[in-house]
């Protein structure tokens, strides 16, 4: 739902492959934001879309240093920066 | 002489393992945390004048629980844990390779009021990849001692051993948090409003900037609304102030940042590492996907033949042991309990440790070697669509060799739910116990013809069919499940790739070890009694006067014979015939003409019923039994002609013109056997997994239903062709 309201910001799913964003927010206040969160995805870091697996999800990141994969529809929560 | 507990934490992949195992050496204890499937390791180490408690908590990335294993992490260190004592200190366990993300639990444990060490693994994986520490700078800014390791090597173990067992204060926190909240931390812990245990600095803080309310669960605190009240109070009022969505990791990475950025330096890195190169291999769509099938097909392999030759072996020395043992008991029962219950029973046992073994001798490698993560990453899309996650690939596969180690290897699957439904399906794959029967029975009465144009056997057709079954129903089990039992919402699929390195085979070993002994003791003692019972059931009442009048029926017979040979094969015959008799007199048998009505429309007749009654403790019990029943004897084997043989021939009783395996019943048995839970050491482990009788009675009731009403279904509408 929120995600609908907010179209026009730039989602983590949107990086291409080999691609680095810089991370703006991420969405949500309930537990999985949380996990997302201590994960290293907070707002000011950096992370690069790896790849995705044969059949498209999940897909592969990488940040701080460590690979890490997410489902789309957690990445879909995660905003970044516009450049 | 001093005692010393000490808990060893980090993330999951930091190495922390061997760092346990090259500290603790051979003085170490796995086992479970009472109540759980979590494993418990603990070691013993004696250094000079302090002896050590090692307490190896299971990985986790933060002290907000999310799955079952995190929690007894947090509750050991709280200690909380029923049968541990709460830790002196604390050995934080930090892959300095990944030190960013590894120093946020560090901070968390800072604040824990415990003295704490942090040990560095992984050292030289950071300088290949061009990572300069500065150690005595990350000790300084953590405020606790910082002792670079490899445990693989045994480098840097001796210098930490000094430092955990040195004079040392607790540690303090080191990120600050806003001032309004330390403010309500502190009036939270010296107030009156907590329950007392929870008037504590570190737990108030907890309470305050962990929102799921975690903490005062694993710390076993029942919090009344008046607490609960004063701490959404004070959260409130921390939030008005500083309205940051997830204050606790956003401060906290604020401050690792800022460390990160000032002590380590990056240099370019020394060209392309294996590791790299490695990783590069693995994560490619192509040759990464290629290798996944190459991986998951060996190991299928070693699980279902490489394991054929010991299990061989091992059928081999329980059948010597009871034909030796046999020959010391004279005939009677008690010769029966032992050789046919006892031995008989605990070889049907032991005989799937091969198996056990092998696949989990493989499955530590690949957890090891962190591949384990990307194998559930490829799988998971596929998954996805029964509402499973790809954490559940692994044990569905290594069913098809075996349910008992499929669902161990469950365990490795975070969310409950996920978990559980994993469990209960995977005894749908077609096992290699069943594949006995499969082959028995499409020899004995499947038509050897060409289909399909002459590419496919019928035979191999009808045998492929049976696993395709299995797989099916089980994709419909879990859907179902997963949208009503187990209903809830879908877990989120956030899980680390760790980069390539290679395994400690010391702990993949003494892993796979404790898991087969685990086995063993465990299910083998139940498994072990419900065999005996089942013995006991075809056994007695064993009245001699069955016995006494077939033989007197056939001494006509052996009076005619003078050739030695003839003599001894009917001999054969009549043993034979003697315990196919006793069988068809004992409980059991009398059982199986009583249920004669219920598998009728199965096609079925009562010997069928009995022999599938007597195959519940271990499908592949069915051949033997039907040896027995068939009149044949004990000793056969799918491979022997005779019962192949027997099993065309064979009528219904008083209608020698009537066939008992038609096409529709050979396909109705086999339906039966692919989809029924006839396997006692399946349902014990189940419910040494799930911790409760429930999910194996569950399991076994609705196997067994689908298995009655699908066979019914193939043999009635088979008949009709």
């Amino acid at each position: 739902m929120i995600t609908c309201l907010r179209r026009n910001w730039k989602m983590l799913t949107r990086l291409a492959r080999g691609e680095t964003g810089r991370i703006k927010e991420v969405l949500g206040e309930d537990s999985i934001a949380i996990q997302l969160m201590e994960m290293g995805l907070v707002p000011g870091i950096d992370i690069r879309r790896v790849g995705s697996a044969p059949l498209g999800d999940p897909l592969e990141f990488e940040l701080l240093g460590f690979r890490l994969s997410l489902r789309r529809r957690e990445s879909e929560r995660v905003i970044l920066f516009d450049d | 002489m001093n005692e010393l507990t000490i808990a060893l934490v980090g993330n999951p992949n930091t190495g922390k393992s061997s760092l346990f195992n090259a500290l603790a050496g051979l003085h170490q204890q796995v086992g479970n945390y009472p109540g759980v499937t979590v494993e418990k390791k603990v070691g013993q180490v004696q250094l000079e004048e302090t002896s050590l408690t090692l307490i190896d908590v299971p990985g986790t990335y933060s002290l907000v629980a999310n799955s079952p294993d995190e929690q007894v992490a947090v509750s050991v260190l709280l200690g909380s844990q029923p049968g541990t004592t709460r830790p002196d200190r604390i050995l934080c366990v930090v892959d300095a390779s990944n030190l960013a993300r590894n120093l946020y639990l560090v901070t968390q444990v800072l604040e824990m009021g415990l003295p704490v060490i942090v040990a560095l693994t992984m050292v030289d994986i950071a300088e290949q990849r061009g990572l300069e520490i500065d150690i005595a700078g990350l000790s300084e800014a953590l405020g606790v001692p910082v002792v670079a390791t490899q445990p693989n090597r045994k480098k840097g173990i001796a210098p930490l051993k000094e430092v955990l067992v040195a004079e040392q204060p607790a540690a303090v926190g080191v990120v600050a948090f806003p001032d309004l909240l330390e403010h309500q931390v502190e009036q939270l812990a010296s107030g009156e409003k907590l329950p007392a245990p929870l008037q504590d600095p570190f737990l108030a803080r907890r309470l305050l900037l962990d929102a799921t309310g975690s903490i005062a669960e694993v710390a076993a605190v029942e919090m009344d609304e008046d607490a609960r009240r004063a701490v959404e109070d004070a959260r409130q009022r921390v939030k008005t102030e500083n309205p940051v969505h997830g204050l606790e990791p956003v401060v906290r990475y604020g401050w690792i940042k800022q460390v990160v950025d000032r002590l380590v330096s990056r240099q370019e890195a020394v060209g392309e590492t294996g590791q790299g190169r490695l990783d590069r291999l693995l994560t490619h769509r192509i040759s990464g996907t290629l290798i996944f099938i190459v991986v998951m097909g060996l190991l299928f392999q070693a699980v279902f033949s490489w394991a054929l030759p010991m299990m061989d072996v091992i059928d081999g020395s329980f059948a010597w042991l009871g034909s030796t043992v046999g020959n010391w008991i004279p005939p009677g029962a008690l010769h029966s309990l032992v050789v046919d219950g006892v031995i008989a029973g605990v070889g049907s046992v032991v005989i799937f440790l091969p198996q056990i073994i092998i696949l989990f001798f493989f499955i530590g490698w690949l957890e090891g070697c962190g591949y384990m993560a990307r194998a559930a990453y490829l799988m998971d899309r596929l998954m996805a669509g029964v509402g499973l996650s790809g954490r559940s690939f692994i044990p569905l596969l290594s069913s098809f060799a075996c349910a008992i180690p499929g669902i161990m290897a469950a365990r490795v699957i975070k969310n409950p739910r996920d978990r559980l439904t994993t469990i209960l399906v995977a005894p749908l794959m077609s096992c290699s116990a069943r594949l006995p029967v499969y082959v028995l029975l499409t020899a004995a009465c499947i038509p050897d013809q060409r289909v399909l144009g002459g590419w496919l056997g019928l035979q191999g057709l009808v045998l492929f069919s049976m696993y395709v079954l299995g797989v099916v129903v089980a994709i419909i089990v879990a859907f179902i499940l997963k949208t009503t039992l187990l209903k809830g919402p879908t877990p989120p699929f956030i899980m680390e790739l760790p980069g390539f390195k290679l395994p400690n085979l010391v702990v993949v070993s003494r892993r796979m070890l404790s898991q087969g002994w685990d086995f063993v003791r465990q299910a083998g003692t139940l498994i072990f009694a419900v065999t005996v019972l089942v013995w006991a059931a075809g056994y007695f009442p064993h009245d001699p006067e069955v016995e006494s009048q077939l033989r007197e029926s056939y001494q006509q017979r052996f009076d005619q014979l003078a050739d030695e040979g003839e003599r001894a094969e009917l001999q054969a015959e009549l043993d034979a015939a003697v315990s196919g008799e006793y069988l068809r007199n004992s409980v059991l048998g009398k059982m199986g003409q009583t249920i004669e009505p219920f598998v009728q429309p199965l096609g079925w007749d009562w010997k069928i019923g009995i022999s599938v009654i007597a195959s519940f403790p271990a499908r592949e019990v069915v051949i033997g039994t039907m040896g027995v029943i068939y009149n044949l004897g004990g000793d056969t084997d799918e491979e022997s002609a005779t019962l192949r043989d027997h099993v065309r021939t064979a009528h219904w009783d008083g209608e020698p013109d009537r066939k008992v395996f038609t096409i529709p019943v050979a396909l109705s048995m086999m339906v039966f056997f692919a989809l029924c839970a006839q396997c006692a050491s399946t349902l014990v482990v189940m419910k040494r997994e799930t911790n409760s009788w429930r999910w194996p009675l569950f399991t076994f009731v609705y196997m067994t239903g689908i298995a009655y009403l699908a066979a019914m279904l193939i043999y009635q509408l088979a008949s009709r062709f």
